[in-house]
């Protein structure tokens, strides 16, 4: 089976700043691949190039087989309804109540009556334990709900592929612990393939079925949490040792003497 | 210095092409925007019953004005009884539909460029074009729509609102007769000065909440800003531009059809 993504070749700039440097990787159907890597090492950029959100200035994107090209406009409208993005701040339409930002991409890209929208639109809601807020509008609503909001309308429309732009960016452990357990629980009862990028190493290992490192615009490691934890690639050590670091430096301020 | 002057032409021509492009994409899109009707409502609940009492006020306040500046200019050479030719003339030729517009811009319009700059700062237009709905169809559309029938509509209330304002300082408050008054808007106004203020109020909404959205839509473009400042500067953009294009749409229209 050819896998559902494959990344070659990517590369995008923004003036003489180099981000993506020749990325390249495949994402297989129903598993869920996180790219982990330092702050400001492109994975956002990343994410929104395979989204084509974003053109890259050069390489491929394909989709199960099929070049999604700034020119390939039947395979892109196809990508997009078959995938839903995540973004890191959630991007919730303000001018709309909770149930209406669900609704919005079953409205506007299928052909459902009105009845069956709200209806699945409630199921989704439901789902997330915000069926009592439907009628608030996302800034109303706190930071962990607006995340679950914006999940919600990631997955009414039963995606194939869902990208999850930092999921937990900003959140307490406890809530970005809460997060990753949600992604992994509802990839496997709805069967998508996700597509993670995040800083958040130790979760990412948890729920991930492969994981890829991105640093300086390469990808230095592509495969398991087992081979990431014992890779001797230097950027791959180092990225797992700065986990330690912060430890590292807390226990020796704590057994300075005082003054 | 000239080739500065080269880079900002080339910045002017090239803004004037990409606004030409984002107008003829909105209105391409509204064909494949679904329900579009919902938002249809939406935008002239905004643009309509949110600015009647502006316009109310303004209308009013012109139409006061052009009575008592109208009645002692007319009284000077014997023709007090031509106040309401005036006013209605004035009115429905230029201040209505000119000033009408204008408030709006004010009120919609900034309301519009803010809110798109706001939506395009916190990614909300790309959520949208990321699932696959055509932001411009979605988000600019119904309003151009709704433009184009709203914005005569108010610039007829505000010359209804402004005669009687005529009225109440001409015949209320400097004495001349209201039948006369009355009368003279009567035997003044011809279907083609009506035709005329609908034309050009239909217009001016049109290139007007374009030049707002486009913008507000493109906030993210202004050269050494982001955030807050760029959405300011859009909006402040926004309103100037449509202002200036008010008033030389006004005289590009006129200039046809006298």
């Amino acid at each position: 089976m050819p896998p559902l993504l494959s990344v070659k070749g990517l590369h995008k700039s923004f003036g003489s700043q180099h981000v993506l440097r020749g990325v390249g990787f495949e994402v297989a159907h129903n598993t869920v691949f996180t790219v982990v890597g330092p702050s400001g090492a492109g994975k956002s950029v990343l994410l929104k190039c395979l989204a084509t959100i974003c053109e890259p200035d050069a390489g491929e994107v394909r989709f199960e087989g099929r070049l999604l090209a700034s020119g390939e406009r039947a395979a892109r409208a196809d990508f997009r309804r078959r995938c839903s993005f995540l973004f890191q701040h959630n991007a919730l339409l303000d001018s709309l109540t909770a149930l209406e930002n669900v609704a919005l991409p079953l409205e506007q890209t299928t052909d459902l009556d009105d009845a069956e929208i709200r209806r699945r639109s409630l199921d989704a809601l439901r789902e997330f334990d915000l069926q009592d807020f439907r009628d608030r509008h996302p800034g109303r609503l706190s930071g962990g709900m607006q995340k679950r909001l914006a999940l919600a309308r990631a997955i009414v429309t039963t995606p194939e592929l869902v990208f999850f732009d930092e999921p937990t960016a900003g959140l307490d452990p406890l809530r970005r612990n809460a997060v990753f357990a949600m992604i992994a629980n509802f990839q496997r009862r709805h069967g998508f393939t996700a597509l993670v990028v995040t800083h958040d190493l130790a979760e990412a290992l948890v729920v991930s079925d492969r994981v890829a490192l991105l640093d300086r615009g390469h990808i230095h490691f592509e495969g398991t949490p087992g081979d990431f934890l014992h890779d001797d690639d230097p950027a791959v050590r180092a990225f797992r040792d700065s986990l330690n670091t912060l430890e590292t430096e807390v226990a020796a301020i704590r057994n300075q003497p005082p003054g | 210095m000239l080739s500065w002057l080269g880079r900002r032409t080339l910045w002017v021509v090239g803004g004037f092409g990409d606004y030409a492009l984002f107008s003829a994409r909105a209105a391409r899109e509204c064909f494949s925007t679904r329900r579009l009707w919902r938002r249809l409502v939406r935008a002239v609940f905004e643009q309509g019953v949110l600015c009647v009492p502006v316009i109310v006020i303004v209308g009013m306040f012109t139409g006061l004005v052009l009575g008592l500046q109208g009645y002692y200019t007319l009284v000077r050479f014997g023709s007090a009884g031509l106040l309401g030719t005036l006013v209605s003339l004035s009115l429905i030729r230029e201040l209505g539909p000119v000033l009408a517009a204008l408030m709006l811009v004010g009120q919609a319009g900034s309301a519009l460029a803010a809110e798109l700059g706001i939506q395009r700062n916190s990614e909300q237009i790309v959520a949208l074009e990321s699932m696959g709905v055509g932001s411009r169809g979605f988000l600019v559309a119904p309003r151009l729509i709704a433009s184009v029938f709203v914005f005569p509509a108010q610039a007829a209330i505000f010359v209804a609102v402004g005669l009687w304002g005529g009225s109440l300082s001409g015949s209320l408050l400097l004495g001349v007769e209201p039948g006369i008054y009355w009368s003279g808007v009567e035997r003044a106004v011809e279907w083609a000065d009506v035709r005329e203020c609908l034309l050009k109020a239909g217009v001016f909404g049109f290139l007007t909440t374009s030049l707002c959205a486009f913008h507000g839509f493109h906030a993210d473009r202004i050269p050494g800003l982001s955030g807050a400042r760029a959405v300011s500067v859009a909006t402040t953009l926004a309103v100037v531009q449509s202002s200036i294009v008010i008033l030389a749409a006004d005289y590009v229209i006129t200039s046809f059809l006298v």
